[in-house]
């Protein structure tokens, strides 16, 4: 569950020991249980993470939240680790900025972050990560055909990568996992986190570890509903509404043009809220708050893809 | 959930493997034939579908061995009986090498290319194989018109000291596999003639008839010829009148003998077990309680042997006093290090053994519930494990009521199926779910949350073993053996260069020089060039070395680890390029691609250790150099479990040596207590 940092506005009144820390050097204090990530957020210490997001249970598979622990052997990560009294954290050691700066690295020179966003930007810039001195990208192989235990090494000079061909079999939303980072969220909001369809799963392992339908069917002959759970956690726009991606593709897509309106989903007594995000009066995508009490954050299939009648209203000739 | 699986029905003989491990369906809505009562009844329940999960694994092999391959519609019957989503059960089977998604030849020769065996040719394995039978994947043999064999490299198949061998895998009625070592092309070439009824006339066709399952009964696979156990059992504590095995140097001395048996004792017969003091130590167990023999195990300051050297008094008594019930106890069988082969000599040889020294553990932590994990390249030792198991059970002593204590414990058999990883004791545990053999996250231990989310004890085979001796003896005698530091005897997996290799049995704190000549030196009196000591995730030691004393604390102090006992002889004709590009490609097939640092690091790693043995490094060797320090840094320092840990050992202390070509030594940097702190206590099995 998430925590709600105490007096906030509607934080349950629950009695939770506190536990004091040291962070960087300075005292802090928060409530037993709390992870350290928390920890460093409530004074405001940024601490970078991928695979981690406020509604899902933390995985802690993409390290790049790690930070040092006093008495440690490896470092920790923080999404996870629950605090303890007297902990030493230290976020920014040169043996954490190492570390944050080789998983960057390894990620950047692996996988197309170019939708991951700003932060990701940012943060390859801040560690100093070089993709570059991997070698070029090598060719992109059959990674669905990938077996365990047989891989054939790439060319001599090249730098192995998940490339691969986009899969759109569809009209909902697209699969790019050139993309992916591998970090669980769209299998855990599939599964046991929040849709329990069980669509998708990890298949393969290694570098060949790929988020797989069985036998790599196609979606429709999968289990998946087309809730759109997965699209709303992904880190990285590997799964995109076939909107965003059509007009990403065409150089069109600007979040500056868009407006967001907060409404409630027509469909159904739930109540769940929607996000609408609207380019030259066209919704181009929906979410849903991840704070929100019903929702946080997952809709259904009618909530989140079914917006084409709210056009068909607008005069019907788009 | 709503499960969704394929229209296409499974065939006959798909529903019947699946079906022996699952008993038939109970109706329509597990895959049964639909009845009428089917709409009313209702047969299940989360918990239920929950508790059968386990049965997963099982069941994956019964379809491999039965069929050869897991078919959609095979994957959608064992989804209905189970439960379980098919993108779930796709995602744990393609974690494992020994399944296949498509049909192909019904006989697949697994040939091991591994460091042990390419040490002690000189070269790859499977080079000779490849140029007679053409690449890995070949079509040969022909039987009822289809090819009837193909071979692939494989990684170590854990019979090194025969410096080659081969998994034989085989689908059909007479499905399953056998493991021959030696093995040579001409081993294939004969394996290929006895596949060739039309062209030889050998016995082991088919009948020619065109039945549903036309793959049936091809070789008689107990027919095969079983591998010998090179075990020189050589034990020493005056390694001064110490004989080699020409001169076998055993003496039943008051010291803990781990190998006591093998090798002398019917590794099939209950009886003869016991007339060699079998069940001794279990009747010793029951009369001590588990604070007497928690008490016994202190006295003797055993540590864990298999990486991480905790001690297994102190983890036997988290897992006692743990109120959380019920308690279980697992037998880390699915040794997989590169080099290692000691828990396939005692499965082989001494199977009960095991049987007894997890009962001792089961009684003593209050867990009624034990399983013993076989890694699935021990056909062999699985099925001794399986008859000494039956037996025990049918003699009273497994079950309600073991040896008339009052007690209550039973063990369940547990088979791999070709993943490194699941030698990771919480990875272990996913295996056994029926998950992906990926590591858990720790904290929490496993004494607290561990298989089924309940406390768990797990120790792997050698420190069981040394259980027994334990209390056969007394922990105080036992700890009058070797260091103080590291009490009793450790088992070592001579293997590669060396005159005469097999698995050893000395005290701790041995130095290597003494191992290595107990063992007879180097092959041909040739030059040492490295030892290659612990295994893939362990480190080389020069011949400037042989004083370093095995023990944990002298491994240790010399930035190496004991590892799982793996010593591979390397002389001054080993390409030890070649072994480290092997070593690379190992983790890098090995990784189970959870965390970050390991996935994309050990990809990384083989492609600038390739750049390296190429001679053409992207920026300068310099460089080169930095990117491996990073690597090592990141991966040791931020990967989840110790596979990821201690990937980069191997290669960082092989560059730091000077072994490899064109690169001077010193080239990575790492400081020595850094390299003692990763590789002390961050491996597989142990690693509390």
């Amino acid at each position: 569950m998430t925590t709600v940092a105490p007096g906030a506005p509607g934080a349950p009144v629950t009695l939770r020991r506190q536990v004091e820390l040291t962070i960087d050097g300075q005292a802090v204090t928060v409530p037993e249980g709390s992870t350290i990530l928390e920890a460093c957020r409530s004074i405001g210490t940024e601490v970078p993470t991928l695979c981690y997001l406020e509604t899902l249970t933390p995985v802690n598979v993409c390290r790049v939240c790690v930070v040092e622990v006093e008495g440690s052997r490896t470092l920790v990560p923080a999404c996870s680790r629950p605090v303890s009294g007297g902990m030493e954290v230290r976020t920014d050691s040169e043996r954490v900025r190492t570390s944050r700066r080789m998983v960057l690295e390894l990620l950047a020179s692996s996988v197309d972050l170019s939708t991951a966003g700003g932060d990701v930007d940012r943060w390859i810039e801040t560690y100093g990560a070089r993709r570059e001195r991997h070698g070029p990208p090598a060719p992109s192989t059959e990674r669905d055909r990938a077996r365990a235990g047989e891989h054939e090494p790439v060319a001599v000079g090249t730098a192995g990568t998940v490339a691969q061909a986009v899969k759109r079999d569809n009209d909902q939303y697209v699969r790019d996992y050139s993309k992916c980072i591998l970090c669980y969220k769209c299998v855990e909001a599939c599964g046991e986190e929040a849709q329990d369809t069980f669509a998708i799963a990890v298949a393969g392992r290694g570098f060949d570890a790929r988020i797989s339908t069985e036998m790599d069917v196609p979606l429709p002959d999968s289990a998946c509903v087309y809730c759109g759970n997965c699209i709303a956690v992904c880190p990285t726009g590997a799964l995109m509404f076939v909107t965003e991606h059509d007009l990403r593709a065409r150089g069109e897509w600007d979040e500056g043009r868009q407006q967001v309106t907060r409404t409630v989903c027509p469909y159904c007594g739930v109540g769940c809220n929607l996000e609408l995000h609207v380019q030259d009066d066209r919704i181009v995508k929906v979410t849903s708050p991840l704070d929100h009490d019903v929702t946080r954050g997952n809709l259904c299939v009618k909530g989140r893809f079914g917006f084409e009648f709210a056009e068909a209203l607008d005069g019907g000739s788009r | 959930m709503d499960l969704r699986v394929t229209e296409a029905p499974a065939s006959p003989a798909e529903r019947e493997a699946v079906d022996s491990v699952l008993g038939p369906p109970e109706s329509g809505w597990s895959g049964g034939a639909r009845t009428p009562l089917d709409g009313h009844v209702a047969i299940g329940g989360l918990s239920r579908a929950r508790d059968r999960r386990r049965l997963l694994l099982p069941a994956l092999h019964a379809l491999q061995d039965r069929v050869g391959w897991i078919s959609s519609a095979s994957l959608g019957y064992l989804c209905a009986r189970l439960d379980v989503a098919p993108a779930e059960v796709y995602g744990v089977a393609s974690a494992y090498a020994l399944f296949r998604y498509e049909p192909g030849p019904p006989v697949v020769v697994h040939v091991c290319d591994d460091v042990a065996c390419r040490a002690a040719c000189g070269g790859d394995p499977t080079g000779p194989i490849a140029a007679r039978f053409g690449p890995a994947g070949s079509a040969l043999g022909r039987v009822d018109g289809r090819a009837a064999v193909t071979w692939q490299p494989s990684p170590c198949l854990g019979h090194c000291e025969h410096g080659s061998a081969a998994l034989v895998q085989q689908a059909g009625e007479r499905g399953g596999r056998a493991t021959l070592a030696p093995f040579t092309a001409d081993d294939l070439g004969h394996l290929v003639s006895l596949l060739t009824p039309e062209r030889s006339g050998a016995p082991g066709a088919p009948d020619g008839s065109d039945g549903p399952d036309p793959l049936g009964g091809l070789l008689d696979l107990g027919s095969l010829p079983v591998p010998l156990a090179l075990v020189p059992q050589v034990v020493a504590e005056d390694l001064g009148s110490a004989g080699g095995p020409g001169a076998p140097g055993w003496t039943e001395g008051p010291g803990p003998r781990l190998l006591r048996r093998v090798g002398r004792v019917d590794p099939t017969s209950l009886d003869a077990y016991r007339a060699a003091g079998g069940y001794g130590p279990l009747r010793r167990a029951i009369e001590l309680g588990p604070t007497g023999v928690i008490a016994e195990l202190k006295d003797a300051k055993l540590l864990g042997r298999g990486g991480a050297a905790f001690p297994t008094g102190a983890k036997w008594e988290a897992v006692a006093r743990n109120p959380v019930r019920p308690h279980y106890f697992v037998a880390n069988a699915d040794e997989s290090e590169p080099g290692t082969f000691k828990d396939r000599v005692f499965l082989d040889h001494d199977p009960y053994a095991l049987v007894e020294a997890l009962t001792i553990a089961g009684i003593t932590t209050g867990a009624e519930q034990g399983f013993v994990y076989v890694r699935g390249e021990y056909p062999l030792g699985a099925s001794r494990l399986e008859h000494a198991a039956g037996e025990a059970r049918a003699k009273g002593f497994l079950g309600s009521d073991v040896m008339g204590s009052g007690l209550a414990f039973d063990l369940e058999i547990r088979r791999g199926a070709g993943a490194y990883i699941a030698g990771e004791e919480t990875a272990l545990f996913n295996s056994i779910e029926g998950r992906r053999p990926e590591p858990r996250n720790k904290p929490p231990f496993p004494v607290d949350r561990g298989l089924f989310d309940r406390p768990t004890g797990v120790n792997n085979v050698e420190t069981l073993l040394a259980v027994l001796e334990v209390l056969r003896i007394g922990g105080l005698a036992y700890a009058a053996v070797g260091t103080p530091g590291s009490t009793g005897t450790r088992l070592f997996c001579l293997s590669g260069r060396v005159t005469r290799p097999g698995l050893y049995e000395v005290p701790m704190g041995t130095t290597l020089g003494a191992l290595l000549s107990m063992a007879g030196g180097v092959a041909g009196g040739r030059p040492l060039q490295a030892v290659l000591l612990g295994g893939a995730a362990g480190t080389f030691v020069g011949p400037e070395d042989l004083d370093l004393p095995l023990s944990f604390e002298g491994a240790r102090e010399a930035g190496a680890t004991l590892g799982s006992g793996v010593v591979v002889v390397l002389d001054d004709t080993v390409d030890v390029a070649g072994v480290l590009e092997r070593v690379a490609r190992f983790f890098r097939d090995e990784s189970c691609g959870q965390c970050v640092p390991c996935r994309v690091g050990t990809q990384r790693q083989e492609e600038v250790l390739g750049r390296l043995v190429a001679g053409r490094p992207l920026e300068s060797v310099d460089a080169e150099l930095a990117l491996l320090t990073d690597l090592d840094v990141v991966m040791r320092d931020a990967s989840i479990c110790g596979l990821g840990q201690t990937a980069t050992s191997l290669v960082t202390s092989a560059l730091r040596r000077g072994l490899v070509p064109g690169v001077a030594g010193n080239g990575v940097t790492r400081d020595k207590a850094a390299a003692a702190g990763a590789s002390g206590d961050g491996e597989r099995e142990d690693g509390t």
